[in-house]
């Protein structure tokens, strides 16, 4: 028998298919939107309430070795916020990085259905899997990190792009990834090669290679237009952090040249000013950009007061912030592949530049002309956690809760942006797009962000609040594949979620040239190192549209 | 740990070859096992690029005439042991789970459901032996790196606190001393190994450098160290104190400053001995702080095959690496508290269940007492004096031998095993997942156990 559900009288936001706040009836059988169900399907009374797709997260760090570093390296965080299991749900321990169960229970709590981890180095992929497996209710997928890889640049190196592109989707399968990863691109080699250095320019050549980060990128951007996948190269810029680093971020904008590319975290590289001075915004350059030019997507990475944890494949960045605090710090180096270091961390009010980058990600929300572009994030938990959404949608809502906000934090930083200016408010249609249908759009994810027929029933139901932190923070009922997970706030079962993954096509000649490279500078045999299918459980291809 | 045969069994004409197959003996987890197999005599004849200890491992492995199921000695069904283990576990106040070090990824985690079900007590073989290190992470975090990377760049090698050449005999020669790697052309030639620790082992001829520190005084040393290389000064009696020289220490100082990629690998001579988590804390911090001059790694260099997966499984999925407590309805962590051999010396226990690990011969006296008082659910590969004690044993099937599976090797690289022939015994995750089925039915009459 199939199973069917009625959502009846529901005020429904679905911008993908035009709808922005209309009073409509939804129905759905066995896990997808239907056209309609039989008279005995079970039926949900959503009236007075808000009716939106499952939200998307695109850019988190959920899951992976760095993140159960992170969970090692802070049981101070955990046991001030523990997660006690219910008669259907585990337990778990909270905090800035929370266990896997509390992830998924917690992301779900909050109206998300879906959430992308953003950087697995790939011989960690099976790790990641794993994990992903233990974190509840959510689809999910991951980013696999590639833009510091030995055997890619030694194919740029020789000229080889063809080669490239094939070994790029020879990666992409080989460990169920979504898509590719850029993190500052060049740096490892010399993090790694010359004593903890770093990269400081788009065009500077990386040792042992002859080539720069602006070519690496625009070579992996070009790729993976060819391959088609369904999320373009996700790309952490060099620079993160320093103080007039928006001019690295637009080269790199400018390094796609008009093909599709992703910005992420992008307040953290919209500083202004000179390098090593006090930064100032660079917003508006970065929005401006963004704004006219299509092929770009991004996600902001807000910065929220109140603990945080730097948590990047951006090894010299987290050196660079231990070097502030002298606190504890991971740094921890993967064979031919990435770096990556972990860095507990508190944004303060009080602090200029703590400040000045909350302020940043909200000129960037405040002047994008696009939502569908610029999307919401906090890069999770470098910026704060995922935790803080329901207050983020309430500052880009509520001009005079942001007016309020103001007031209580360090106003030198505030007088170097436009905040101040701004009056717009975010509509529930406008939330709906940069937390759902725009993250499903950039994401190439037909079946998710939207309500028409033949979508993934993944959808929350918020009782209207004009509080929309507190609207935002407990959705009445969550739905997950058709199933209602929470019901009246509370968990009525548990559930899986599915891993997203895409399968780029490419010549199988190509591990012939990868294997003896493994054999000389691997520690793991090449045949030990592709995952098998069994690390997917469930699972859902998402189709390239490879360009040929 | 298993003798080493001296000879090679004898084989029938029935033979397979699987390649790139995983040793699980230590931590090394060395994935380029090359094993003959005699699949009618159920054994491994021949292990290509095994070590002596991955010899003996896979050759000691065979199919043992013993019955699946004994429950108080008495032979019965895998049915009738996993209903009986389940009622054990459901019926007892204070259950704990201790081991999994022996067991893949995919057995672990079903062993942290059930804990978390019954409010139960977690725990694995990480509290006796690197414990201590993954406190020490805790206060201070660590730098490191895979071991491919050691492989590629490592221009200087410390050991300290460890005998790799008979607990990891690969160590040196397939990651750390003699490989040739991208940056190291020439392997051993292009590295300098420094050695220390209180006796020479057999271990020592590897090292360029050996440094005899008087025992129980590595923490002293490790803070000389500290000391020198942030270009402070130390007391004068430092040769009195620890037994090296400061002539010693400042070449020391000198090496690890100017090296281009530097590793620390540590052993439990520094983890089990005075000091414990502040040796390692040491270790770490003197690592990140050459971090200032060079690039320089720390590492502590695992025992059990899987071991660094069980730290990984219970993390992932209650925050804390070992040593959790579910008595409240969610985790808590506290080592001393929550720790197996403290929980059973204080009497606290009223039912275990012990999985690929063996207290009963390793712990205190006073904790392996008041084991043999409880009931005890047991499941091993061989008998040991845990199986012996059980009032429920499992004879179960070897992993990386019969059976696949995922283990993380010392530096979190995960690699999925290749079985070399089939078992009739169960698997450890059969097994477990039966128990938790179980327990979950024989609650679900009852009221959950949540948080009061």
């Amino acid at each position: 028998m199939p199973s069917e559900l009625k959502i009846v009288n529901g005020r429904i936001y679905d911008p993908e298919n035009n709808i922005d706040g209309d009073v409509r009836n939804l129905c759905i059988r066995d896990g997808k939107i239907v056209d309609s169900v039989s008279k005995t399907a079970s039926r949900i009374n959503a009236h007075g309430m808000v009716v939106m797709p499952g939200a998307i997260d695109i850019h988190c760090h959920i899951a992976g070795p760095k993140v159960n570093l992170a969970r090692k390296l802070m049981p101070e965080d955990h046991r001030l916020d523990v997660h006690p299991k219910t008669k259907v749900t585990r337990s778990g321990t909270g905090g800035i990085v929370p266990s896997t169960f509390a992830t998924g229970y917690r992301y779900a709590t909050m109206g998300y259905t879906t959430a992308m981890e953003a950087a697995v180095p790939p011989i960690t992929a099976r790790h990641v899997l794993e994990e992903l497996d233990d974190t509840p209710v959510i689809d999910k997928g991951f980013y696999v990190l590639l833009g510091n890889n030995a055997f890619l640049y030694k194919l740029l190196k020789e000229g080889r792009k063809k080669e490239f592109k094939e070994a790029i989707a020879w990666w992409v399968n080989s460990v169920h990834a979504y898509t590719v990863k850029l993190v500052n691109t060049g740096s490892d080699e010399l993090w790694k090669g010359r004593k903890n250095a770093n990269i400081t320019d788009v065009n500077e050549q990386i040792d042992h290679y002859n080539i720069t980060p602006a070519h690496v990128m625009e070579s992996f951007i070009e790729a993976a237009h060819e391959l088609g996948l369904p999320h373009p190269p996700h790309i952490h810029c060099n620079n993160l952090g320093h103080s007039g680093n928006i001019s690295t971020t637009l080269d790199t904008m400018k390094a796609a040249q008009g093909r599709r590319a992703h910005m992420a975290h992008v307040q953290f590289h919209s500083f202004g000013g000179e390098l090593n001075k006090n930064p100032v915004s660079g917003a508006r350059e970065i929005i401006e950009y963004i704004n006219d030019n299509e092929n770009i997507t991004a996600d902001v990475g807000q910065v929220m007061f109140g603990q945080a944890a730097a948590m990047t494949a951006d090894a010299p960045l987290a050196w660079m912030l231990r070097n502030v605090k002298f606190d504890k710090w991971v740094n921890a180096d993967t064979e031919c592949e990435s770096g990556c270091g972990i860095i507990p961390f508190t944004y303060q009010e009080s602090v200029y530049t703590h400040t000045l980058q909350w302020a940043m990600g909200l000129e960037l929300f405040l002047m994008s002309k696009d939502p569908w572009r610029v999307l919401l994030s906090t890069d999770h938990p470098n910026g704060g956690s995922f935790m803080n959404y329901p207050k983020l949608i309430k500052l880009l809502m509520d001009s005079a809760y942001r007016k309020e906000a103001l007031q209580h934090v360090n106003q030198k930083a505030i007088a170097n942006t436009s905040l101040p200016e701004l009056e717009r408010e975010y509509t529930l249609n406008e939330i709906a797009i940069i937390t759902r249908a725009g993250p499903a759009r950039a994401l190439g994810l037909k079946n998710k962000g939207h309500l028409g027929v033949g979508a993934d029933a993944d959808i929350t139901i918020y009782t209207e609040d004009e509080d929309r932190e507190q609207m935002f923070n407990a959705p009445r009922y969550v739905i997950k594949d058709g199933i209602p997970v929470i019901k009246d706030h509370e968990f009525v079962t548990d559930h899986k979620g599915k891993i997203l993954h895409s399968k780029p096509g490419y010549n199988e000649d190509i591990s012939g040239e990868i294997e003896p490279f493994f054999e000389d500078y691997y520690s793991v045999k090449f045949s030990n190192y592709a995952i098998s299918d069994d690390y997917l459980h469930d699972h859902e291809e998402i189709p390239t549209n490879p360009k040929s | 740990m298993p003798q080493a045969s001296k000879t090679r069994p004898k084989e029938s004409k029935n033979l397979k070859i699987v390649k790139d197959a995983t040793c699980t003996f230590c931590g090394c987890v060395c994935d380029d096992m090359e094993l003959t197999v005699d699949l009618d005599e159920h054994r491994i004849t021949k292990a290509k690029n095994a070590c002596v200890l991955g010899r003996a491992w896979f050759y000691e492995h065979t199919l043992e005439d013993r019955p699946v199921v004994l429950i108080d000695g008495k032979e019965a069904t895998l049915e009738e042991g996993m209903d009986e283990a389940a009622q054990i576990l459901v019926d007892a106040k204070f259950p704990i789970t201790y081991g999994l070090s022996d067991c893949p990824c995919e057995a672990q985690r079903v062993a942290v459901d059930i804990m978390d079900t019954i409010n139960g007590n977690i725990d694995t073989t990480t509290s006796v032996c690197h414990g201590p290190s993954g406190m020490a992470f805790q206060g201070v975090g660590e730098s490191t790196a895979t071991l491919g990377e050691i492989k590629n760049r490592a221009d200087l090698v410390i050991y300290w606190g460890g005998n790799p050449a008979e607990s990891h005999p690969r160590h040196f020669t397939r990651y750390a001393v003699t490989p040739k790697g991208m940056f190291i052309p020439n392997g051993k030639k292009d590295r300098t190994v420094v050695l220390i620790d209180v006796r020479k082992t057999p271990s020592t001829p590897v090292a360029d450098i050996f440094v005899q520190v008087k025992p129980g005084k590595d923490f002293e040393l490790l803070w000389a160290l500290r000391a020198l290389v942030k270009g402070k000064k130390i007391s004068e009696d430092i040769e009195e104190q620890t037994g090296v020289s400061r002539e010693i220490l400042d070449d020391l100082v000198q090496r690890m400053k100017n090296c281009q990629f530097g590793v620390l690998f540590m052993g439990m001579g520094l983890t089990m001995t005075r000091g414990r988590h502040f040796n390692s804390g040491a270790v770490y911090s003197l690592a990140a702080d050459l971090n200032e001059f060079t690039h320089f790694v720390a590492k502590p260099v695992r025992g059990h095959g899987n071991v660094t997966g069980a730290d990984n499984v219970v993390a992932w999925q209650t925050g804390y690496p070992f040593g959790v407590n579910f008595n409240r309805g969610y985790p808590r962590f506290n080592p001393g508290e929550f720790t197996t051999s403290d929980v059973l010396a204080r009497g606290e226990a009223d039912a275990a269940m012990i999985v690929a690990s063996d207290p009963a011969s390793n712990f205190a006296k006073k904790a392996i007492a008041h084991l043999e008082k409880i009931p005890v659910i047991s499941m091993d590969v061989k008998e040991t004096h845990t199986t012996r004690l059980s009032r429920v044993r499992f004879a179960v099937a070897t992993y990386g031998i019969n059976t696949g599976g995922t283990v993380y090797r010392m530096d979190d690289v995960p690699i999925s095993l290749r079985p070399a022939f089939d078992s009739p015994f169960p698997t450890d995750q059969e097994v477990l997942e039966g128990i938790c089925q179980r327990v979950k039915k024989l609650l679900s009459g009852k009221k959950a156990r949540v948080a009061a």
